[in-house]
């Protein structure tokens, strides 16, 4: 991606340390995902015995379900590695719970779950980003002290608990307080989501558990601004603008903040991860119609071939956040590409 | 070496110390030294002060309420009753006391958190010092696959090996334990290659040290502060981990867990019942023991960290 001409650049080589940094990343993101790849099929395949008595014991399956499920798992596993190798997201092989391909339910799902993690991701970032600054800039004041408490009890969290409290105060109604809330799902029944009165319904449906996911990560994110300036604050370079007579505001705006924001951004993307796992259980507190709720779902079965795709899926997510971030802090920072 | 006279001192008053218990009156000088710093650190001994609280009520759960009181048969109030005398935190969607259950559920939620963290810690410490001493294939492999299992997202994974290896006590801990341990190898490893670097490593290979014998007797201690500071920490991941696993019905269902009690009241409708007393309690006592260790974890990273000294 950084394809400008770099001035410390090429020793003779076929193209300048950026661009080589951003293959050499993406190479080894590719290695990753091919791990991921072979370690799912063998996960749900390492444990001795008949895989189908396995997962179906002492729970209540459908017979159709156990034919699914043995005629996916009792094959020969060198026929179901081929097979998986061929396909590894199980597009058209067919769920054992929903008696449909895999990669038409998954793909019918995808929405509700990137809006819930993508709306929830980007107001933990403003708003905890901008708690973390001044906080930091306001170290030990009173702010930074009821702000820093409030964070690291957050922090501590789990986030459907959150879910829950939020729904039962706000949707529910206790203590006669009236329910604001709907309950659950994404929309209202029956309403046309693509009218401007849908969009709002969504958005009406969408507003405690994009709250709640925010919260709980908009605390962790605070945390680490708020170190990462304080870091950054000790340093000689601030002391000189300081010095030059630049006023607090645009010493902390134009200098301190910038150099901070790196290690809080890359850390937001290598969090992807466990907001992957927060819309799970999110998802199934609120019967959203997401992936997270389909995993839930898939647990009781357990569906394995929709368990498997979505394993995988959220692994690969998670390694194409992480590839992103890391040429994106290349590209800030030129320092990393060596 | 003025500090380790000064720790020589005392202990071994006019014997000839010997190497080994110069190092271990070292070690006991820098523990005294630790614990005073750690007595003075307020918020460490506020979550200090919770654990401890949390760790009697578990050891003393059977003696405040009999074991009777969990068993759904024997349920002594109605479904759902608001908190009242006789029930301080209400009743279970059966009748049981909110109250017992959350003091029992302090039991198994401590335990599993505690061994899963002695597990991930174990993993993740061993492979972190193996993989930064030896620095060839084996070091190479052992850092690749830290790197593979650090980007698999946690609770995926989680869910998945819980699903193929069946709800019990036991297997809760080791979905846990390995699942969470890359973090920590990465964090050891780094130590270790600083350590690997120091002239007292040198000097014990020249002696004619063996790699087992550097990386217990040299490797180890060193980063042994390193570990402690990361083990509170991750207690309280794992901690939250039980919760949610628990919360998702993977938990052992015949045991009682802050997770499988807010299971049970999710299941049961509690959330539209608006039984805030049965769903508050669980998560709440979650919250208070997860920030204690994190509290700590936080203090014995700053009485630790070198550059603690310019605040």
């Amino acid at each position: 991606m950084p394809t400008e001409p770099d001035s410390r650049a090429s020793r003779g080589s076929w193209a300048t340390p950026g661009v080589r940094y951003a293959v050499r990343r993406t190479g080894s993101a590719i290695l990753t995902l091919a791990f991921v790849v072979l370690f799912n099929f063998f996960l749900f395949r390492m444990l001795p015995g008949d895989p189908v008595k396995l997962y179906t014991r002492g729970r209540n399956v459908d017979p159709e379900q156990v034919r699914k499920l043995s005629a996916a798992l009792n094959k020969p596993i060198g026929e179901q590695f081929l097979e998986y190798l061929r396909n590894p997201f199980a597009a058209n092989v067919d769920s054992v719970k929903y008696s449909q391909p895999v990669w038409s339910i998954i793909g019918e799902r995808v929405w509700p779950t990137l809006l819930l993690v993508g709306l929830a991701t980007l107001i933990a970032t403003v708003v905890g980003v901008w708690l973390g600054i001044r906080s930091a800039w306001k170290r030990g004041q009173r702010f930074d002290r009821v702000s820093t408490n409030i964070t690291l009890v957050l922090y501590s969290m789990p986030e459907f608990w959150l879910g829950m409290i939020l729904l039962i105060v706000f949707s529910v109604g206790v203590f006669g307080l009236p329910g604001l809330f709907p309950t659950g799902g994404l929309s209202t029944p029956g309403i046309d989501t693509s009218s401007l009165r849908g969009w709002l319904d969504v958005a009406w449906h969408l507003f405690l558990p994009v709250t709640t996911l925010a919260i709980v990560y908009l605390a962790e994110y605070s945390l680490v601004m708020r170190a990462s300036l304080i870091d950054e604050m000790g340093q000689d370079y601030l002391q000189t603008a300081r010095a030059k007579g630049l006023m607090d505001k645009l010493v902390r705006r134009r200098h301190a903040v910038p150099n901070a924001m790196l290690p809080t951004m890359t850390l937001i993307f290598l969090n992807l991860g466990f907001v992957v796992g927060g819309a799970i259980t999110i998802e199934y507190v609120f019967s959203l119609p997401g992936l997270g709720g389909l995993t839930v779902d898939a647990l009781s079965g357990p569906d394995v071939p929709l368990l498997q795709a979505l394993f995988l899926l959220f692994s690969a997510a998670v390694i194409v956040a992480n590839l992103i971030a890391d040429l994106l802090y290349a590209r800030l920072d030129p320092r990393v590409r060596t | 070496m003025t500090a380790i006279d000064d720790a020589t001192a005392n202990p071994l008053d006019g014997e000839h110390p010997t190497p080994r218990a110069i190092a271990r009156a070292r070690r006991r000088v820098s523990r005294r030294a630790f614990v005073r710093a750690f007595a003075r650190n307020r918020s460490g001994m506020i979550g200090l002060g919770v654990l401890v609280a949390f760790a009697l009520l578990a050891l003393f759960a059977p003696l405040l309420f009999p074991a009777a009181m969990l068993d759904v048969t024997k349920a002594e109030g109605m479904p759902y009753q608001p908190p009242s005398w006789a029930f301080p935190l209400g009743t279970d969607v059966s009748g049981r006391s909110v109250l017992a259950l959350v003091v029992w559920g302090a039991r198994v939620s401590l335990l599993v958190g505690l061994a899963a963290t002695v597990l991930s810690m174990t993993i993740g410490t061993t492979f972190g010092i193996v993989s930064g001493h030896y620095r060839g294939v084996l070091g190479g492999v052992l850092d690749r696959l830290t790197d593979w299992f650090l980007v698999i997202p946690f609770l995926p994974l989680a869910i998945v090996l819980a699903t193929v290896l069946g709800a019990s006590l036991l297997n809760i801990v080791i979905v846990i334990g390995v699942t969470s341990w890359p973090a920590t190898a990465r964090l050891i490893r780094a130590q270790t290659l600083s350590v690997e670097g120091r002239p007292y490593l040198e000097r014990s290979k020249a002696l004619g040290a063996g790699n087992l014998h550097q990386m217990a007797r040299h490797v180890l201690p060193n980063v042994m502060p390193l570990v402690l500071a990361n083990t509170t920490l991750a207690v309280s991941i794992s901690i939250l981990s039980e919760t949610t696993l628990s919360f998702l019905g993977l938990g052992d269902p015949s045991s009682v867990s802050w997770g499988t009690i807010l299971e049970g009241a999710f299941q049961s409708g509690a959330v539209s019942q608006g039984a805030w007393w049965y769903i508050g309690p669980p998560g709440l006592c979650v919250v208070l023991v997860v920030l204690a260790f994190n509290l700590m974890g936080r203090s014995i990273e700053e009485i630790l960290d070198p550059r603690a000294d310019n605040n």
